[in-house]
């Protein structure tokens, strides 16, 4: 993956910042020694690493202003970084860059259950969200896989998705405010515990965008009641083509289940292995929640069931209580893991039309072949958003390029089909020299002209979403 | 008006058109939606760029050009049982105005109803654009499927800019399923603090509450509460029973499960008829619902109405308040939605923007629109 060259210049001026950065936040918030960086070398996608020049570990919005002002008057980049779960490459650092971890802004600054949100400084997990409000009732509804350990501001930069968003919308549908710091240090804030901007929506306009804009320190979200319930019913199909029709069916007749998740013979056999769900050996498997009383429930998934028994399935189980209920999403929760087991993966992000669904399958399939990489497929299906994982082996030389190349085949198919390079992940490094194939020089023209009206010397992340050669030039004037 | 209408058939034409204005340029789309300062510029229509281009019932799609009527789509989507899920208003009651409201005047507008509050507005549905900039330059943004996070969101940037950064050619849309059953739960004669609390606790519940209005002024003339439940008919009477239960403390809320009068009591609240055909000027309000019965209090002789349980209000005040002065340290934003051309040339009619963000503001318009040839001063 190319990366920008270092500025010498920059690195050479390390030791004078470093002592600028000690001046205005605590001891233990500045980090400049090679071997503690190298904590923050890479992110998720941790096939590219590179330790940046030094990282800050700031408490307040205060102190993000103050480290912004600093980097901006020396001209350094700054890599802003939540959780460090970014699967795209996100937050890979330059090696003349300052990484600005939020991981120390994580308290909840103010709970408000009548007005149905809760305001928290940005490097709070996305858990710990849900988990402050359960016990009144109450939840956050974007659930990326990584929930566990990904921040709100890595949330809010990617626009994460997560299984529920059929329903309940990705993150961009959920904020409704945030505080954020500009790259010369000026504190704004967007939006706030009410509905649409005043102006412009530039709150809209700061979700997805890679953290090239700002520094997002607090974040005001909507929280929701909890269903009374929620239970899956799992199908199994002996076809992809007819669990895609299924899926199309479902929806036609004005069910509107909170989660479609869709696994292939491969992700199934894995999982089965790993876990012992007890799944179905079929060809696709398809996994429908439905919320509400335990009444509703059984009616939305009796009706899910006559549409399913229409597609000659192999395998219809309902569950009938929680521990059912966990039976059947435990292979699924754990496909990551199972895949994991097998080898090393690549993992894609790619959306697609769900008419499309049959057709990008069997040609996934094929271009497998002609790699000779396996590829499983799980993801959500009532979206779109696929999950292709390639598999490689890390050792052996030319396979991760070997993995990339399918990988930009299928992620390329996704876009000629009508869809698009990323669903929920963000386009990183990892899809960033493939935007082209996706906008047109305008269209990418269009987006940089927004980068430039936040960031006008382009320091905050800014090897990132663009295509190296596209942003060259704006890159090369802030130098 | 003494310029002809620009009327290009297509984004192509469009995008001549625009690199070509010498001037200041109005764009219209059903020309229904008359709010912001008065502009004076050539009216470039949208109406030829018309017709769904594609609809997927399956996939809950739609992308269809900028000028088409939005009747058009509601019928196409009533076919197939489906709907836009932001229930746009309507703004043509309120404004006294006529013609034929646009998807592309919809998404200028950001036009949405009661049901945002729980399922997003315009922009939250809206999944692909393609506009005309004021440099005359074509731009494509998101797409047609669902979950598209590639590259900055300048779909919804181009959701309520009223079209002052660009001129939209083509939108596209996710959509959700109509129900079975609409019900009204219904109580009348509650105060504004009492019904704001009664539609917060209504709104905390799991039952799904899609509607929640408060109207000072009902269709009888008496105070009117409001909460809407949609669904199958065994899981709304369900669920109005347990709300039912949840509000006993402030009355019995009555259940109407009348299609015809449902709708049309939810098309009351959502094109705000009670404030059409009443003379005065008519603000809206955005804020945290339990502060909305402070805030009305706090402008004399003003007539609300509640939606969104309390976060949206809007206001019917004398002709040429400026109600910002009394809304001092509001949490939220005030809008000027109806009022002569003369109030509205006089008064800002959106909020105005704290220094950081105007600039901010100001630097993208200055970069998608650098002659300030689109609707300029529109939102000033």
């Amino acid at each position: 993956m190319e990366m920008p060259k270092p500025s010498d210049l920059v690195i050479a001026g390390k030791e004078e910042l470093v002592a600028q950065l000690r001046a205005v936040l605590p001891g233990d918030a500045v980090i400049d020694d090679l071997a503690e960086t190298r904590a923050y070398e890479c992110d998720g996608l941790a096939a590219y690493t590179c330790p940046p020049m030094a990282v800050v570990l700031p408490r307040t919005t205060d102190e993000v202003a103050a480290v912004l002002r600093i980097c901006h008057a020396a001209n350094v980049p700054v890599v802003p970084r939540g959780a460090g779960t970014s699967l795209a490459g996100g937050a890979l650092p330059t090696a003349d860059c300052v990484v600005l971890g939020v991981a120390r802004l994580n308290d909840i600054l103010e709970t408000d259950l009548p007005n149905r949100f809760i305001r928290v400084q940005a490097g709070l997990t996305n858990l710990a969200v849900t988990q402050s409000v359960e016990d009144d009732g109450f939840f956050y509804a974007p659930d990326p896989s990584s929930q566990l350990a990904c921040a709100i501001a890595g949330n809010i930069a990617m626009n994460s998705g997560g299984a529920h968003c059929l329903k309940y919308g990705v993150t961009t549908n959920n904020l409704l405010g945030v505080t954020m710091v500009l790259m010369t240090g000026e504190v704004v804030e967007l939006g706030g515990p009410f509905c649409d901007a005043p102006g412009l929506d530039l709150l809209g306009l700061v979700c997805g965008s890679e953290g090239q804009l700002g520094v997002v320190t607090e974040a005001t979200l909507r929280i929701l009641p909890k269903p009374e319930g929620a239970r899956p019913v799992l199908l199994g199909f002996d076809s992809a083509e007819v669990a895609g029709a299924c899926v199309a069916d479902i929806i036609k007749a004005g069910i509107l289940p909170v989660a479609i998740e869709f696994m292939d013979r491969p992700c199934i056999i894995a999982c089965e292995a790993f876990t012992g769900a007890g799944y179905p050996d079929c060809a696709a498997l398809l996994i429908v929640e439905v919320e509400g009383a335990d009444a509703e429930i059984d009616h939305q998934l009796g009706l899910i069931k006559q549409i399913a028994g229409r597609h000659n399935p192999v395998e219809m189980r309902e569950s009938k209580s929680s521990a059912e209920s966990a039976a059947i999403w435990l292979g699924r929760k754990s496909a990551f893991g199972a895949m994991g087991q097998m080898g090393d993966y690549i993992c894609l992000d790619g959306t697609i039309p769900v008419s499309e669904l049959p057709y990008v399958l069997k040609r996934i399939g094929e271009m497998a072949q002609e790699y000779g990489l396996g590829v499983a497929n799980v993801f959500h299906a009532g979206d779109g958003n696929m999950h292709p994982l390639i598999l490689y082996d890390a050792n052996k030389p030319g396979d991760l390029a070997l993995a990339e190349g399918l990988g930009a085949d299928i992620l390329k198919l996704c876009v000629e089909v009508g869809g698009c390079l990323t669903g929920e992940h963000g386009v990183g490094i990892e899809k960033r020299d493939l935007m082209s194939t996706q906008f047109a020089p305008d269209d990418l023209e269009a987006q940089m002209l927004v980068k430039d009206a936040f960031d006008p010397k382009w320091l905050l992340n800014p090897a990132k979403v663009f295509p190296l050669a596209s942003s060259a030039a704006r890159r090369g004037a802030a130098a | 008006m003494d310029q002809p209408a620009l009327a290009p058939a297509n984004e192509a034409e469009l995008a001549q058109a625009v690199a070509a204005a010498t001037g200041p340029l109005r764009i219209v789309g059903g020309d229904t939606r008359g709010v912001g300062r008065p502009v004076a510029g050539q009216p470039l229509s949208t109406a030829r760029l018309s017709g769904i281009r594609l609809y997927e019932p399956g996939a809950l799609t739609l992308v269809a050009g900028a000028g088409t009527p939005l009747a058009e789509v509601e019928a196409a989507l009533a076919a197939e049982s489906q709907r836009l899920p932001f229930e746009p208003m309507d703004h043509r009651a309120l404004l006294g105005s006529h013609g034929q409201p646009t998807l592309g005047g919809m998404v200028a507008a950001n036009a949405s109803g009661p049901a945002r509050m729980v399922r997003g507005a315009c922009r939250d549905s809206l999944i692909g654009v393609r506009f005309v900039d004021g440099s005359g330059r074509v731009v494509s943004n998101g797409g047609r499927v669902m979950k598209n996070v590639t590259g900055y969101d300048l779909v919804k940037l181009m959701a309520g800019s009223w079209g002052t950064l660009g001129v939209l050619t083509e939108v596209a849309f996710k959509l959700l399923p109509c129900p079975e059953t609409v019900a009204v739960l219904r109580r009348e004669g509650l105060d504004d603090a009492t019904a704001i609390r009664a539609l917060t606790e209504a709104l905390g519940t799991p039952f799904e509450v899609t509607g929640a209005a408060h109207l000072q002024r009902g269709e009888g003339g008496a105070p009117v509460t409001m909460i809407r439940i949609e669904g199958f008919a065994d899981s709304v009477a369900y669920r109005a029973r347990q709300l039912q239960a949840a509000l006993a403390e402030f009355g019995t809320f009555d259940l109407d499960t009348d299609p015809a009068r449902v709708e049309a009591a939810w098309v009351h609240v959502c094109d705000v008829r009670g404030f059409a055909d009443v003379p005065g000027d008519v603000w809206h309000l955005s804020t945290v619902p339990g502060d909305a019965p402070g805030l009305v209090a706090r402008v004399p002789g003003a007539q609300a109405q509640y939606d969104w349980g309390g976060g949206r209000v809007w206001l019917l005040v004398p002709d040429g308040t400026d109600i910002r002065p009394l809304l001092v340290g509001m949490c939220g934003h005030a809008t000027l939605i109806r009022a002569s051309a003369d109030t509205r040339a006089a008064i800002r009619s959106f909020q105005p923007e704290a220094p950081g963000v105007a600039a901010l503001s100001d630097g993208l318009r200055a970069r998608f629109d650098p002659r300030g040839i689109l609707n300029p001063g529109l939102m000033a």
